[in-house]
Parts: C-alpha cells; structure tokens; sequence
C-alpha cells in the first residue's frame, strides 16, 4: 500500500502532499521535512530507493523517488509493493501530468493543486494503485474537465 | 469560494493552519454544481482524517451523491468514501457502494471495488457476504475492474491461502491472456503488456503456491513464460522478473525453473545499474533461507556491495550476512555491523545468537549499546537483561556470563562515564545491583562507592538515577553509613520519584528486618505489574498496615504510589517475572547473598497462603507477555506452567551454542585481516559451502544441530547387529516424562537407550497397533495417532503423544525392522523449536466443559476475538456437526451446544485460560469467532482447525 505522496522541490518546498494515513499536521510537517533530508542528500548515480524515515514508520516503509529538474517525486510505500513498479508508476504520474499540461513545470503545480490531485486520485485511490493505463487517465480527466466546462457554460441559464 | 478553497489546500500543505476552512469545504461538497462539489470533495479529503468530528456532515451529501446519474459526482462520492470514512459509518453507504458494482460504467465499477476493499481493511466481518460479488468483479470484462479486483484477492489471500486454491487456474489463464497480449494495446507500457497486472497476478500465484505442489504445478508453465517473455530491457520488465523469481522460490521447488531463476538473480546483482543491484541483493537475501550456497556464488559481488557507497546498498548487503550468520562467521559479520552502527542505528540481534563465547559477547554487547546508545529500541536492552537474569542451562555459564558482565561494567565505570548513553548507564547499574555479589575479589563499597559516583553526574538522566538508586537499595545490606549520607543527600533533591525513593532507602538501610520484608513485596509486586494485572493492589493491603504499624514508611497518596509503581515498571525489573518460574525447579538457595534473590526464593518456598496465591496470579499472567527468549531449555516451563507464545528463538542465546562454537573457532581468521577482500569472503561464507549442516537452518531454529530426525536415524542405522536372531522384531518403548525429555533435549548429547532386551510383545507388522505396547499406565489416557516420523530399512520411528491432565507425554517407538537383534539405540533429540512451539499449542488445551449459559457469560467476559472464514466438510448431511466433530477429535474441543446453523465449542490451556469457538455456516464456509483471554491463543486454535480440517478428508 502507498502511504504517502509527496512532491517538494529542491528546496524543500513542499509542492504537493498526499497521505493515504493519518498524521497529524504537524507530524505531516516534519515527515515531508524529514523526507527532504534524506532523499536530497543523496547522489544522481545510487538508487532511488531507501528506507523510510522514523516518523513514517521506519524500515517497514520505503521510500521510493525519482528526481526530475527542480522537482523530487517521493512515493512512500509498505513492503508490499515493488520498487520497480512504483518507481514506474512515478514515471507514469510524470508522464500523464506532462500530457494534462503539456510540458509540466513546477509552477503549473503550484497553480493547478487541485488539478494535480485530480489526476493523482484517478491514478491512486485511498493508498491503492487504481489505474497505470496513461490514456485511460487522461479520458477520465478530460471527461470531468469538459463536464465541468459545460458546467460552468449552464450555470448563467441556471439560477446559482 | 472555489479559489478560496485551493488556496486553503495549498496552506495547509505548506503546513499553516487553514482549520477554519474545513466547514467551508463541507458546505461546497453539499451545495456547489459538480465543479465546486469537485474542489469541495477534494479538500475534505485532503483536510479530514477518519476520526474527524464534521465526517458527520458529509454522509448524507455523499449519500446523495452515491445515488446521482452523473458519472462524475458518483465518481467523487467513491473517492471520498474510500479516502476518510470510518468504521462506523461504513453500513451507511455500503448498500449503495455495493450495487455500483453492476454500474454500467466500467470506472465506477473500478473505484466501487477499491472501495470495498478499503472497507475490508477497516472492517472484515461487514463485507464477508459479498465475497461472491468480489468473484464477479474479478470476472469482470473490463481489465481495469478485473486489476483492482486483483488488490482484494491479494489480500484475502494473504490472510488464508487454502481458501482460494480453486482460483489458481483463473489467475493462470489471466496471467496467459496477458503475457499472450491480449489485452488492448494501451494497458502496455513500455511494450510490456499490463506489467501492473502482472506484478499483482505473480504475487498471488505466488502466495497460492506456497508449499502446495498440486497448486504449484498448475502454474509452473507460466511461470517458465514470464521468465523467458521478461526480456531485459527496461525497469518495468526487472520488476516483472524479481517478482517471478520469488514465485519460483516460494511455491514447491521445480530444478529447471530454479536455474533459471538463479541465472536471473546473477543478472540483477551483476548488473551495472545501481536499482537492479539492489533488487539483486534482495532477491539473494530472499533466496538464502532457501539455499544458502547461492551466496557463494555471488560472493565477490556481495563484497564490494559491502564497501558500496550506496547507504541502502550498504544495508541491504548487512541483511543479506545477517542470513547467512552463523557459529563461524559471526564475529567477522558482527564487527561489519557493529562499523555500519556507527553511522545508522540498526544492527539485528539475532545475529548474535551465534555468540562464539562469553567474553566475545558482552564487548559486542557493550559496543552496541555505547555506540547505539539511546537510538536502540526499547526492547534490546530488555532482552539483553532478560538474557542475564534467565540465564541458559547450566548455572556456571550463567554466573561465569554475568561475572563478566559485572567486571566488564565495573572496569567501565572507572573510566570515564559522562559520555555513554543513558541506556547503557540504567543497564550497567541494573546488572550491578543484581549480580555484584558474584564478583567476591570485588569489595562492594567499592561498587557502591562507583555507583554514587555515577548519581553525582550532571549528564546523569533523572529516569537513570532512579535505576542507579535501585540498584543501591539491591546492594546497600550492611553498608548503612554510606547508604545513609547518600539517601541524606538525596532527600532534597527537586525530582519527588527520586526524593521518595532516596528516602525509602534510608528508611530501609535502617531496619534490616523491614528490608527483606519490602524486598520480597516488591519482587511480588513487579512481578504482577510487569504482567500488567491486578491494579487493585488488594493484596499489598496487609503489608502496609503493618508497615504503617511498625511506623516505617509514611503512606503515601494513591497517585504518588501509583507512580511509584509506575516508575517501577519503567525500571524494567521484569526479568522477575521469568525467573520465578524458573527459581523454582533451578535456583537453589545455597549462594544467593543478594536479599532480592533470597527474599524470591524464600519467598517462593515460603507457605503463606496470599503468597502461592500471587504466585499462582503471576503465573497465570505469564501467559500474556510475550516470551521473545527461545531457548531450548525453556520448553518444560513452558509446558508446566504457560504456554509457549509466539516469536520463538528470537535473540541472543550464546551458551547453548558455545561449545560447538568454541570447537570451531580455530578456523576463524582473526579479523584483522579484514583488508584482504578474498579472505573477507572467506571467512565471511564459512560453513556455508560443503559443511552445511551450519547453515540457515539450523540458525533460524537457534540450533547447532540438524533437525531433520532423517540425519540422526541414519547415523545410528548401523549400529551394532547381533548375531542372534530370536525376535523378528524388537522395540522399545521410549516413554519420557517431559522433564526427561528436556534434559535430554538440553544437551543436545546422544542419549543412549538400552532396549528391554527381551520382549514380550511382538508388534505387529505396520504402527497402526503401535499404542498397544504403551505402557500399562498410559493406556487409558487420550492419544493422537501415532505418526511414523522416518524409516529406514533398519529401524523406523514413529512418535505418538499422550494427554494426561497436567502434561503432555511423548512417547516415541523406534522399531527394528531387520531380523537382527539391536543392542544399543542412540537417541538424539533436537528441538526445533518453532514446529515444538506450534505442536506444544496443539496439546496443551484440554476440552473445557461448560453449559450454553456459562459459556454466554464467559463469551462477554472475554477480551481478545479473531474471526475467521474456514473450510466446512460439505458433503456430509449435517455439515456442521461433521465440521465440529472432526475438529474435536482431532484437536481436543469441547462441543458445547449446536443450534441450527451455529455451534459453540469451548477449550481452555492447561493453565485455566479458556478460549471459546464461536461457528456459523456461512454458504460454504464456517464463519469462525474466536475469543480468549490470552491475545494469541485464538490465532493458534484457529491456525490448528484450519490444520485440522485441511487434512481432513472430503
């Protein structure tokens, strides 16, 4: 199962944050905090997987990144899953977010929050991987993003 | 308001408290159009957690929603459903969720499955009828259904394998259909056809494999095609291929699919690319406990992991050593670990189960705990102590551990000790406050003296002084004066515990007579409290009115003696606790100078009647904690007096394997040498190639011997053949009480058996009648079936146990198969301590009778329930009574009642703890409930009927 989702950028920022458990705000504070340390201080050419941090549940979980430009992708994970696949199911992620913005930058995920997170619930749904099919995610997105248009469009005939 | 909410999200994210917004996003979920609903629902997800009070607010609009024609809103209501809503609202929605199963829509569908499988998580026993609609959803036509179908099999699956063997073809032809390309284009990646899926489907087939040939061989075919289909090329396919591999060292072994497994494996560590070394390095640590020679194979690779600059590299090579410890290479692989300490905070402990000898031991010890320190979990100093205060066998090893202990913390001491770690300071005190005395060249003023020192220490924890002081008090006898100005000095210290504490020790330097009395209570009293029971304290009741009479200690306020007690049980005296049991049968009296160990004795040999009464309490409480110290001489406590728990063999157990060790130790490279990687190897694989009676068995088993009894049989299979020939057979009844049994079991020593010579009873041909020769009075008691162990054409051997009310017996018949007339049979009984444990569960319950109406009242007594879903024998006419007869014929249950489709059945441990069976029929399954006062007794009984009935035959 994935625990956790998170995406801060060279700095540490945090750009994006989605847990699968309960943390309190401030744990969730010092586990992206934490999680920064240890994957930023590590080099290009080793692996992209390490054992998780103490507030995550230490070396049950793992943590699982890919470095992109100025952005760090973490998945923290149980033992269950495989590293590989998850460190795929990254690329994956990656890959769709690029199509739904068409070349993605970390601004468009500052500016987008909730558009990312659209698309990561069609991708992973309450800690489970829901779907890997990319063009299956992008129609799913596509199809609420037009329904929603419509949406907007019909509200000045409506009476909101 | 929809802006507003994003930006709330993004504040919180950022860490600042948006918490004023969290109503406002309920309120958009219920109102908005689907666009603001959207953002609504999203941050309520991302704000709320499943214990969040306005949860309540959002049931109905999610409701609402779950019944909505729009795709959209559906799809949003399942998301949310499945990210936040706790158990109890779950019965609210899953009517609904479950009928989305047959929605149109293959993504509702989808998410209505992950959904249901949340819920499962949460709560088992409210979506077990609807495990057909599971099977449904895997027959789905949609892939995307059918893959997270797949997350609930895997998980069902984990939990109870035997349940779901008949589902191995479907995920065979699904796992083909994949691999054949069959699904639509855009499920690849990469080219590799829903690798995902794969991965899924690999992991199951690989748990229903597991020790099952029939099963394994249905998917051996396709497990040869992931292989060669696994073409080398791009992560995902890697991925693929460390998960077939696993498969393939997981269910029953197959030579060719094997090899190319270990080829694959060969691939991955070799691999330039730092991700497949790592797989490489795991996928060898799995396979070690399989065959440990394959290491070999890698062994040069395995070193330079070792200096790899990769952290995880690093640690993953650690594990894998760590498997592959044992009596010859431990001190090198040790020292690797104890460098790797230095700069993380992990080092397994069992590795030191393999301890070459006393000396050794405690200066690893010392550095694990001097380096580790504070970051070291709680429970290695714990098991550390436990070690030292149990003791093993033979009582000179133990005092000649301790004395080292004693000596080494002493020559510690005198240096300097600001630096060291609390932990390590309360460790060294405890085991000097216990077992100074032993040490007789040392003077103990000189320990007290070292002691007080230590208090004086700025860097001193408070939560340290508190051990050092009762450490003190243990050794204070006789030595007022000192005792008296450090009590003095105490006395106004700022911390009360301490104060308090300071100020009972004085009280009790004082009088020599309260001072044995009060030991001995507290001795009591930890034992209760360690055991967590009892908070009433009634008992302590007598003792303090007559302390209060004897106007020693002033009486304290409940809440400062509660924490008093508190503090005592943080001190970690338990080891009192165990070694009641054990004082019983192996401590003597003779040299015991410490008052705490007398007051336990005398305390223990002593009639009062409270006294046995708390002594039995602790006893029966024993039960409940956890016994993390398998060691092989323990089996007999735990058959008199509680019942093995879990978690056998767990740690640090040097002198049982001391003697081997020592013999071997000669071979062992001094490791200074260490620079030279060739020899590092050496002497790192030692005992893993020719010579593998040492491997990874017998390591797991915490025993230098082979457990097969195959080995032992053969090794005396010819002994010594007379000429005569005037029996056609001749056998010998090896009947042991337990306790013989364990003596023997102890040393580990070949015992060798005479036969009764001649032999009135000639057995006849096959064992079935084998019980006949049982002894005349064991004849009448309960019996299992006698199970033939092993044979060969000379002798064969078939054991069969006895139920008496108090103990189990073992009877073990070795029979001559030959004509010939065998003399002397050597006996050699090993325990392998983890099928020992698990059988011992099976025999010491006895049938617990009870009426329908004591067991009602029992049943809401009980604490601890486990359900679970088993087999029912089906074919009879009345299933569930075959189901419960069998379980009782083969596991000693009491049928209590039957009414309709329910049953109740009752056992209870040798030591009184009852634990009731609570069976439904549920289609074809017996739903089974389990509760028990003891927390793991439920999972045993339940892993014993799920035994039982999988042997039964249909």
């Amino acid at each position: 199962m994935i625990k956790a989702i998170l995406i801060f950028n060279n700095h540490g920022k945090p750009r994006l944050s989605k847990f699968y458990e309960h943390y309190t705000e401030d744990t969730e504070q010092q586990i992206i905090r934490e999680t920064f340390h240890l994957v930023s201080k590590r080099d290009e050419n080793i692996c992209n997987f390490l054992e998780g941090g103490l507030l995550i549940g230490g070396s049950d979980n793992k943590l699982i990144y890919r470095h992109y430009a100025t952005l760090y992708f973490v998945f923290c994970v149980d033992s269950s899953e495989s590293e590989l696949g998850i460190l795929d199911l990254i690329q994956v992620f990656v890959e769709t977010l690029d199509k739904c913005f068409e070349n993605v930058c970390e601004l468009d995920l500052i500016f987008h929050v909730d558009k990312v997170h659209n698309i990561l619930a069609e991708m992973v749904m309450g800690g489970m991987v829901l779907e890997t099919n990319m063009s299956e995610i992008i129609t799913q997105v596509e199809a609420q993003g037009k329904m929603e248009k419509s949406e907007v469009r019909a509200a000045p005939f409506g009476l909101v | 308001m929809r802006e507003i909410m994003v930006r709330a999200m993004y504040c919180e994210m950022l860490g600042y408290d948006a918490s004023f917004t969290y109503i406002h996003a309920i309120k958009l979920a219920q109102q908005g159009g689907v666009l603001e609903k959207r953002v609504g629902y999203l941050a309520v997800s991302l704000f709320l957690n499943e214990g969040h009070e306005l949860l309540l607010l959002l049931v109905n609009t999610v409701l609402k929603d779950l019944q909505s024609t729009n795709l959209i809103e559906a799809c949003m209501a399942l998301t949310v459903v499945a990210q936040v809503f706790p158990k109890d609202m779950i019965p609210a929605v899953l009517p609904l969720v479950e009928d989305k199963l047959s929605h149109p829509k293959e993504i509702i569908r989808r998410k209505a499955v992950l959904a249901l499988y949340k819920f499962y998580l949460i709560a088992p026993n409210q979506v077990q009828h609807i495990h057909s609609k599971f099977r449904k959803a895997l027959c789905d036509q949609d892939p995307g259904v059918m893959t997270s179908s797949l997350h609930i099999y895997l998980q069902l699956i984990t939990e109870s394998p035997d349940g779901y063997k008949d589902l191995t073809g479907s995920f065979v032809t699904i796992l083909k259909q994949v691999l054949g390309g069959k699904l639509p284009v855009d499920f690849n990646y990469r080219n590799v056809p829903a690798p995902w899926l794969q991965l899924q489907l690999l992991r199951i087939l690989s748990l229903l494999g597991r020790e099952d040939q029939s099963t394994s061989e249905l998917m051996y075919e396709v497990l040869d095609e992931s292989l060669r289909r696994a073409e080398m090329n791009h992560n995902i396919t890697y991925a693929i291929l460390y998960e077939c591999v696993k498969a393939v060292y997981t269910i029953h072994p197959k030579a060719e699919l094997l090899e190319k497994a270990t080829r694959c494996i060969g691939n991955f560590v070799l691999s330039p690319k730092i991700n497949l070394k790592y797989l490489g390095l795991k996928a060898l640590t799995y396979v070690v406990q399989h065959d440990a020679k394959l290491a070999l194979q890698h062994q040069m690779t395995i070193i330079e992991c070792l200096d790899h600059t990769d952290f995880t590299i690093k640690r993953e090579t650690l594990e894998l050593l760590f498997r592959i410890t044992n009596a010859q290479n431990v001190t090198v692989i040790v020292e690797k670990m104890l460098d790797f300490l230095h700069v993380s905070c992990y080092v397994p402990m069992k590795t030191l189960t393999f301890a070459p000898d006393n000396s050794w031991f405690i200066q690893t010890m010392n550095d694990v705990f001097s380096t580790g320190g504070d970051l070291l979990q709680q429970d290695v100093p714990n098991n550390f102590l436990r070690l030292l205060a149990e003791g093993s066998e033979s009582k000179e090893e133990d005092d000649q551990l301790r004395l080292y202990a004693v000596d080494s913390y002493l020559t510690v001491l005198k240096g300097d000790a600001s630096h060291l770690p609390q932990r390590f300071l309360q460790l060294m005190s405890w085991v000097l406050g216990e077992y100074a005395h032993l040490q007789e060249s040392v003077d103990q003023r000189e320990v007290i003296r070292l002691l007080t020192q230590l208090l004086d220490q700025r860097s001193v924890s408070s939560e340290t002084r508190v051990w050092i002081l009762s450490a003190l008090t243990k050794i204070s006898e006789g030595q007022t004066d000192l005792i008296l100005d450090l009590a003095e000095g105490l006395s106004s210290s700022q911390d009360t515990v301490l104060r308090q504490q300071a100020q009972e020790l004085r009280q009790l330097s004082q009088d020599s007579q309260l001072y044995e009395w009060v030991l001995f209570h507290l001795v009591a009293l930890v034992c209760v409290f360690s055991s967590q029971v009892d908070s009433s304290l009634s008992f302590l009741d007598g003792f303090v009115s007559e302390a209060l009479a004897a106007g020693a200690a002033p009486y304290k306020p409940p809440h400062q003696r509660q924490q008093e007690l508190c503090e005592d049980r943080a001190l970690n005296l338990e080891p009192y606790s165990f070694s009641l049991p054990v004082s019983l049968s192996s401590c003597s009296i003779t040299d015991r100078q410490s008052p705490t160990l007398l007051s336990i004795s005398s305390g223990l040999s002593g009639n009062s009647t409270e006294l046995s009464q708390k002594a039995g309490s602790s006893t029966l409480i024993l039960e409940g904690v956890k016994r993390v110290w398998g060691k092989d001489g323990y089996l007999q406590q735990k058959e008199t007096t509680a019942p093995p728990v879990d978690e056998p063999s767990a740690a640090v157990q040097p002198s049982g394997q001391q003697e081997a060790a020592e013999r071997l130790e000669p071979q062992l490279e001094p490791s200074t040498q260490n620079q030279d990687k060739q020899q590092l190897a050496s002497s790192l694989f030692v005992g893993l190639g020719a010579g593998s009676s040492i491997t990874t068995d017998s390591f797991l088993y915490g025993s230098l011997l082979e457990e097969e009894p195959a080995t032992s049989i053969s090794a005396f299979g010819h002994t010594p053949k007379s000429s005569t020939a005037n029996g056609p057979a001749q056998n010998k009844d090896t009947k042991e009480d337990r306790r013989a049994n364990t003596s023997h079991i102890l040393g580990g020593d070949m015992v060798i058996v005479r036969p009764n010579t001649i032999q009135d009873k000639h057995p006849p041909p096959g064992s079935s009648d084998l019980t006949a020769l049982l002894p005349a009075d064991l004849k009448d008691l309960p019996h299992s079936d006698v199970s033939s162990l092993t044979s060969d054409p000379s002798l064969s051997m078939s054991s069969c146990r006895l139920f008496r009310d108090e103990a189990l017996l073992l009877v073990i018949f070795i029979s001559n198969c030959t004509e010939t007339v065998i003399k002397d049979v050597a006996v050699q009984l090993t325990c392998e301590e983890l099928e020992v444990c698990y059988s011992f569960f099976s025999v010491t319950h006895r049938p617990l009778v009870v009426t329908t109406e004591e067991y009602g009242k029992l049943w809401l007594s009980l604490s601890h329930d486990v359900k679970q879903n088993l087999k029912l024998l089906t074919d009879a006419r009345d299933p569930l009574r075959t189901t419960l007869n069998a379980l009782k014929d083969a596991l000693q249950l009491h049928v209590v009642d039957i009414i309709g489709s329910e049953g109740i059945v009752a056992c209870r441990l040798l030591s009184g703890a009852p634990c009731l069976l609570h069976c439904r029929v549920n289609g074809a399954a017996l739903a089974m409930w389990l509760r028990s006062p003891h927390p793991v007794l439920p999972y045993c009984i339940l892993y014993h009927c799920q035994r039982a009935l999988a042997q039964t035959p249909r």
